[in-house]
């Protein structure tokens, strides 16, 4: 093993035991009674300290020796710890890990030591032992008293299901209280000290029953001291069984974990799949078979592959319980920061998600968390006004429901304030005044998730970290999911996120199109529709060109997947159509296949990196055939076929407004014509110039073509092109240009401070008109279609233009063309 | 013996290539090609290969070649890339040849056009001249993903 590799596993291991420092710490600062809870924070400082000497990271040694020497006094009961001790703990805990952060990275443990902190550790050491008598009973859990340190004191109780910690009922007085604390502390320690000791030998069954009946008559001593003053034992076997006892369960918990790379784990999962493909060949083959000894093997071999599939894929399956664990610490965090008692509770915390999917929830949780906290929960007097309890609880739920996780936070806090968000979306342009009152009251509250929405009134150390509800919607729809709030004034929120178990294997219904197959994933499916004979003819309306299906009295757009995807005509007339009733975002639409085959069980693989650009496949996978099919994005679908949802369709408003002024007003257009002689316009607003350039005047920079003016290069960008289909396109590139080409019209525009040129056919007219009367864009780089003048004339999206103009090839045939109009 | 250098080298349109040995890992017969609709032309499609899914590339299409005849079959060599495994569609494999590097010269200034960007150089081999092919380059798309323009 070498150096590095040594270091390697010091910081894996003290990663995980700094999360379980988190966790103990705050646990014990609501018991801090609890003497095995401290010896082990004790142990995992003083192994860190430990390697850190012999590793030689100085720095990151002193800081765990001041903490260390914190916690000795915390052991020995010189000191009780206090949420002042807690929080400075928790600092070095931070502190630690920030250096082992930069060990990571660098090899050294940094250049700062951390002189404040370790003063404050120091300092702590020797502060009055009068202040802990007093600090006891503050921090008791659920105590009724109120807290002696008021609002800058936090109670934060870890319920966990099943075990759930025992709680002192709250008619006892506070010193029976604590003594009852330290009972349910010895408790477990005493049963088992009892039963080694007779294991060993070193004392006789009875001895402990007598023993026993001593600490039931009032003797609060542990079990082995009073075997010890009873003179049953000796003092140095009892010390002897007492190392035993701590040591154990790390020694277990060692022989049961095997550390293994994810790397690895994966490569089984692509085997496994494989093995799986391979069975299903062999099956097939064993059917047409009469060998009976050859079908007996293939259903073995069956049944062995699929238990082995589920075995391999549990081995990728984590407790959300991994990542709660840290919730409690950010929640006593927040709480302190902002003054608030709340209490976290966690139920379902061994429901078991991907590891992927663990990872790519984690912010958003923790968002939510710190946002319910924030946000939610009142302040301990506003509570106490309500007539509710001073802390607010806080409540995580994790549970399997129809093959989905869900997860909730809810909290009992204020609830969201429905007028508050209804103004907030109309003052930031979200929604018009009339689109909320036609809200329901969920959609209203689900607006909270919309970009640029954000109601705290003030900005937060909390809110304000670039992490918005927005983020937390966009982070869980990619991996599958959806997020849901419901709220009651005064009660509480609840936020539901529900999430698929794994990304690996998904349920999707196959189709096919074009002669290839096509998954879609089971989650945006809603139902399957089939028009037949007569309904053929009745089924399919047409609204001004876009065909559309009565579902049940509503109109569903039907997409179809062949032109879509721009698939070759088969040809072929069927007498049937195949619609899959699909759901993207919050809109519905109905995709025209031609054929549905099954059902099935698929295992995801992502594309490679010359298709990610591609937005209508989510991935790829490996059919029993052994052939690769595509998984469709509904998502991507749905946006490139325009069945945008309400909120792209508001951005896209927000655009029209932003280059346009307000709608309701008079606006100055240009006119031009592009291709033909269809009518298109800009705002007035976003044009610098108009210029003619002769022909000779254009030059080449690589594929681009571009001319010199004022002193700049400025790109052109041939309009008649962009907007051409692609096939003509390529076609019109390759085409020579008119021999006597006369100059071209350009409208130099600005976008986003950057200049380009844009070729039209020819300028018609600068106009003043109200665009109010819009329909939906026909094709890209179009906006909208508005009526100027009487005419139909198509706004154009320059943005969109932009992006379209930089995949053109400028023909190389130009250049030859320029060269001979120089030589003329 | 440092110095010299082992190519795969196989054949587009009658010109002769090669690819450095060590990034090729392995070469197979023409395999099911699932196509990718609205992808880059370039991208063949995908194909399985022992369960890893595998980009197809073909290089008569990034070379702006005439496109392979119908009755040729087209061979796989699978080369490793930064983004995994890519297939290169060939017409033909040829032998692996070892070149030492002084017949090495970088492609002169007349070549032109796709070939010129996915070209490192030439090795002047006995009586032929083989172009030596950068895979990573070959890999990247140059093109953007057909936008609909309806």
């Amino acid at each position: 093993m070498s150096d590095s590799d040594i270091v390697k596993d010091f910081l894996v291991e003290s990663y995980e035991n700094l999360d379980r420092l988190d966790r103990d710490l705050v646990g014990l600062e609501k018991n801090p009674q609890d003497k095995d809870a401290l010896a082990g924070v004790f142990r995992t400082i003083h192994t860190i300290k430990g390697t850190c000497g012999f590793l030689g990271f100085n720095k990151l040694e002193k800081v765990a020796h001041v903490g260390e020497n914190l916690l000795t006094r915390l052991r020995d009961g010189q000191l009780i710890l206090d949420p002042e001790i807690t929080t400075a703990l928790l600092g070095m805990v931070d502190a630690v890990r920030q250096m082992l952060k930069e060990i990571d990275a660098t090899g050294q443990d940094g250049d700062v030591d951390y002189p404040e902190l370790r003063e404050t550790l120091t300092r702590l050491q020797t502060s009055a032992p009068a202040k802990a008598a007093v600090a006891a009973p503050a921090v008791a859990p659920e105590s009724p008293t109120p807290p002696a340190a008021a609002a800058a004191t936090v109670t934060v109780t870890v319920k966990e299901t099943p075990a759930a910690v025992a709680a002192p009922p709250p008619d006892e007085s506070a010193a029976s209280s604590r003594s009852k604390a330290e009972g349910t502390a010895r408790k477990p320690s005493r049963g088992k000290i009892g039963g080694l000791l007779v294991e060993r030998g070193v004392v006789q069954p009875a001895d402990i029953v007598r023993a026993l009946e001593e600490q039931e008559r009032g003797d609060r001593r542990r079990l082995g001291e009073i075997l010890v003053s009873l003179g049953l034992a000796k003092s140095e076997d009892v010390l002897a069984a007492q190392h035993i006892l701590e040591a154990k369960p790390r020694d277990t918990a060692a022989l049961e974990t095997i550390r293994v790379g994810v790397n690895l784990l994966d490569k089984l999962m692509t085997l496994v799949g494989e093995l799986v493909l391979a069975r299903n060949q062999l099956l097939q083959f064993a059917n047409t078979s009469e060998d009976g000894g050859l079908q007996a093997i293939s259903q073995r071999m069956n049944l062995i592959a699929t238990e082995l599939q589920e075995e391999v894929m549990k081995t990728r399956m984590q407790p959300i319980g991994n990542i709660w664990g840290q919730f409690p610490r950010t929640v006593r965090d927040v709480a302190l920061g902002c003054h608030k008692e709340v209490a976290i509770e966690m139920e379902g915390k061994e429901t078991e998600l991907d590891k992927t999917i663990i990872e790519a929830i984690k912010d958003p949780l923790t968002h939510l968390v710190r946002n319910s906290v924030d946000h939610g929960i009142e302040l301990p007097e506003d509570r106490v006004k309500v007539g509710k309890n001073r802390t607010g609880r806080l409540i995580l739920r994790a549970f399997h429901e129809g093959g989905q996780v869900i997860i909730e936070i809810s909290d009992d806090g204020a609830g969201l304030n429905r007028e508050r968000i209804r103004n907030k979306a109309i003052e930031r342009g979200i929604a018009t005044a009339e689109q909320t009152a036609r809200m329901a009251e969920r959609e209203i509250f689900n607006m909270i998730f919309l970009p640029g929405f954000s109601t705290a009134e003030k900005v937060t150390n909390v809110s304000g970290r670039g992490v918005g509800m927005d983020v937390v919607k966009t982070n869980v729809e990619r991996i599958g999911g959806t997020v849901d709030v419901q709220s009651t004034a005064g009660r509480g929120s609840t936020v539901r996120v529900k999430i698929p178990l794994t990304l690996a294997i998904i349920p999707a219904l196959v189709v096919t199109c074009g002669g290839d197959r096509y998954a879609i994933p089971q989650v945006s499916l809603l139902e399957l529709v089939r028009l037949e004979a007569e309904q053929l003819t009745t089924g399919i309306e047409m609204v001004h060109g876009a065909p559309v299906h009565r579902l049940r009295g509503h109109l569903l757009p039907l997409v179809y997947l062949s032109r879509e995807l721009r698939l070759p005509e088969t040809g072929r007339q069927t007498d049937i159509v195949n619609i899959v009733v699909l759901q993207a975002d919050d809109r519905q639409f109905g995709l025209v296949v031609d054929e549905i085959n099954d059902t099935e069980e698929i295992v995801v693989k992502p594309l490679r990196k010359q298709l990610k650009t591609v937005k209508t496949f989510a991935g790829s996978s490996i059919m029993g055939d052994g052939k690769v099919a595509l998984i469709l994005d509904v998502l991507g679908l749905a946006q490139r076929a325009s069945v945008v949802s309400e909120s792209r369709e508001r951005l896209v408003n927000e655009k029209v407004a932003e280059a346009a002024g307000t709608a309701d007003d008079k606006q100055t257009f240009l006119l031009f014509t592009g291709l033909g002689d269809s009518r298109m316009a800009i705002p007035l607003s976003t044009l610098s110039r108009l210029e003619e350039f002769p022909v000779r005047q254009v030059e080449m920079s690589g594929r681009q073509w571009v001319t010199q003016y004022r002193g700049q290069i400025l790109p052109l960008v041939r309009l008649a092109v962009i907007m051409e289909e692609r096939r003509a396109r390529l076609r019109s590139l390759q085409a020579p240009p008119e021999p006597d080409t006369g100059p071209l019209q350009v409208l130099v525009l600005n976008h986003e401070g950057r200049s380009f040129g844009l070729v039209v056919e020819r300028i018609i007219d600068i106009v003043e008109a109200a665009a109010d009367v819009r329909s939906k864009a026909t094709r890209d780089a179009v906006l909208y279609t508005v009526v100027i003048g009487e005419r139909v004339t198509e706004l154009l999206d320059i943005p969109a233009i932009l992006r379209k103009a930089e995949l053109l090839d400028a023909p190389p045939v130009f250049a030859a063309a320029r060269a001979a109009e120089a030589g003329n | 013996m440092e110095k010299s250098l082992q190519f795969c080298t196989f054949y587009l349109d009658k010109l002769l290539f090669g690819v450095e040995l060590k990034s090729v890992q392995e070469v197979i017969r023409s395999l099911d090609v699932t196509q990718v609709p609205l992808a880059p032309a370039v991208v063949s499609g995908l194909i399985n290969l022992r369960g890893q899914i595998v980009t197809a590339v073909d290089l008569r299409r990034r070379l702006e070649l005439d496109p392979r005849p119908a009755d040729v079959p087209a061979m796989n060599i699978v080369v490793r890339s930064d983004d995994g495994a890519v297939s290169l569609l060939v017409d033909e494999i040829g032998d692996v040849v070892e070149v030492e590097q002084d017949t090495f010269e970088v492609p002169p200034e007349t070549l032109r056009g796709a070939v010129r960007e996915v070209i490192t150089g030439v090795h002047k081999l006995n009586g032929r001249l083989m172009l030596v092919l950068d895979t990573g380059k070959a890999c990247q798309m140059t093109e953007d993903p057909v936008v609909a323009a309806r």
